[in-house]
């Protein structure tokens, strides 16, 4: 096969399914054309409009600034006291019944007690990102902390790894793996919080003005908002995969070896 | 070098006690090749772990240049069985190398000097960027012995380095291990359950009874001091210190403890 018939064939392949959905929707509001459901031109017409304006700097901004916020602040905290607790078997014994609890609250409806203690500005949608985001990097980080091989783990001690040594060059590289699958659930989960933080009670961000175009029956405004959503998943999912990439390009080559 | 005295260990765990050590005396003079074998699950591993630091003895101590262990003690390296979890599959084989020659604080020049004559040694002057799962099992328990070798350890101990590779480079990495041996002279400790392998490498072989484990004969090997895998292996001498140690080990399962019946004298 050529090398031009070839990248047909893989933008065919990457590409296909994404325009058969539109097209098909397109199809669907030609043939059964609806107020709540606009078709696709209508709402590619008003996405510039809507989001490349003014509500870029005032509401797109600070929507990704505060997801930003809240998942370093989840990721640094879950990998710290991840580790901690995974290293220690007292405190995992301790922690462990009130962890499985505050799991399994549902974040969102962490949003209201929040919004009473930390009130309604920003640090309230950051926190409430990171008071959900927090769990899959910290169960995630104790299992892989735990996990460290009983073997490379003598190794280490024999040839003199303590302290942050052992931290840096043994734990955080072998649990590297589980730490980035907890990374990427927490990716997830904090866009949804994002947005439900902004559903809340919030004058900015994308969730706000989703509800605000709904209220106002501005329909395909609204729908720009939920695609924007979507591509901004898509692209975080992109550029975390991209860091993976780099972090543990020795953990998936080796599988592949073993395999 | 290293002097064992009295090592008992006992494991205790949901009310079962088990005596792994009853009480092990052994010394290792400085430049000595010992090997220890014993049968299966009488505690070889154990004893390594005890004298590596890695386990507390639950009695008895060890003294190693004259200082009690009691923890991995600089100037000691260890290789174990399991070469594919004993490499940092995260960093290369250079960088395998050379990371406890960081923690020990050798200079970078010099660093570099030591980790490229220990991997030159074992034959791997090349996969120095490669990463350990790239390369083959023998290639990286080579790794695992040029990392020990670069180390510049007073003692190297060795928990069946090489049970879990095949008899060709089994064969290799027993004469790789005897070259550096002759041209180091560092004094090595090598656990092993194949009695062949330990009369071949050893000058001293210690012989271990089934568990609860003392030490139930020390043979010294008086076969030429220049060994090789076909001369040394048909030696009619071999054959006879082989069947020794055998008649001792097999003695050790039926009965541990007493001298076996109808071997002959060494």
């Amino acid at each position: 096969m050529s090398r031009a018939a070839r990248l047909m064939l893989g933008a065919l392949r990457v590409l296909g399914l994404p325009v058969l959905l539109v097209a098909g929707w397109w199809a669907w509001s030609v043939w059964r054309p609806s107020f709540y459901v606009p078709s696709p031109q209508r709402i590619a017409a008003v996405f510039g409009d809507v989001w490349l304006t003014a509500r870029l700097g005032d509401d797109v901004l600070p929507s990704l600034v505060r997801l930003l916020a809240g998942y370093v602040l989840a990721a640094l905290l879950g990998v710290a006291l991840g580790t901690a607790i995974g290293l220690s078997g007292r405190l995992r014994a301790a922690t462990e019944p009130a962890l499985e609890f505050f799991r399994a609250i549902p974040p969102p409806v962490l949003v209201p007690l929040i919004m009473l203690v930390a009130g309604l500005d920003t640090a309230m949608k950051v926190l409430v990102i990171a008071s959900g985001a927090i769990w899959p990097v910290l169960l995630n980080t104790i299992e892989g902390v735990r996990a460290v091989d009983e073997v490379l783990s003598d190794t280490a001690r024999v040839y003199g790894l303590r302290g942050p040594a052992r931290l840096r060059r043994l734990v955080l590289p072998a649990a590297s793996p589980q730490i980035m699958a907890g990374l990427r659930q927490a990716l997830s989960i904090a866009i949804i919080l994002m947005v439900i933080a902004e559903m809340f009670a919030s004058t900015s961000g994308i969730g706000h003005t989703v509800v605000l175009f709904q209220r106002q029956f501005q329909i395909p405004e609204m729908w720009s908002g939920i695609v924007l959503l979507g591509l901004v998943g898509f692209l975080l999912s992109l550029a975390f995969r991209a860091l993976e990439r780099r972090v543990l390009h020795w953990h998936w080559h080796q599988r592949e070896t073993h395999a | 070098m290293l002097e064992i005295t009295g090592l008992r260990k006992v494991y205790e765990g949901r009310g079962r006690v088990v005596e792994a050590l009853r009480g092990i005396d052994l010394t290792v003079e400085r430049g000595e090749l010992v090997c220890v074998v014993g049968p299966s699950g009488c505690g070889k591993t154990t004893l390594l772990k005890c004298v590596a630091g890695l386990l507390a003895p639950t009695a008895g101590q060890v003294r190693l240049a004259g200082r009690v262990v009691d923890g991995p003690p600089p100037g000691m390296a260890v290789v174990f069985q399991e070469y594919g979890r004993s490499l940092f599959p995260w960093l290369t084989v250079s960088q395998n190398v050379e990371l406890p020659l960081r923690e020990k604080r050798v200079p970078g020049p010099r660093r570099t000097a030591l980790v490229q004559q220990a991997l030159a040694a074992v034959g791997l002057a090349d996969a120095g960027s490669a990463h350990p799962w790239q390369l083959s099992g023998g290639m990286q328990q080579r790794v695992a012995i040029a990392r020990a070798v670069a180390y510049e350890p007073q003692v190297l101990l060795m928990d069946e380095p090489f049970a879990a590779v095949d008899a060709q480079t089994r064969a290799d990495l027993e004469d790789l291990l005897l070259g550096l041996w002759h041209r180091l002279g560092i004094t090595t400790m090598l656990v092993t359950h194949d009695i062949d392998e330990a009369v071949y490498l050893a000058r001293r072989v210690v012989v271990l009874s089934a568990a609860p484990t003392v030490v139930q004969e020390d043979l010294h090997v008086d076969l030429p001091h220049d060994r090789d895998q076909i001369i040394t292996r048909s030696d009619p001498r071999f054959a006879e210190l082989r069947a020794h140690v055998y008649g001792h080990i097999r003695a050790a399962k039926t009965d541990p403890g007493r001298p076996p019946a109808g071997t002959m004298k060494a």
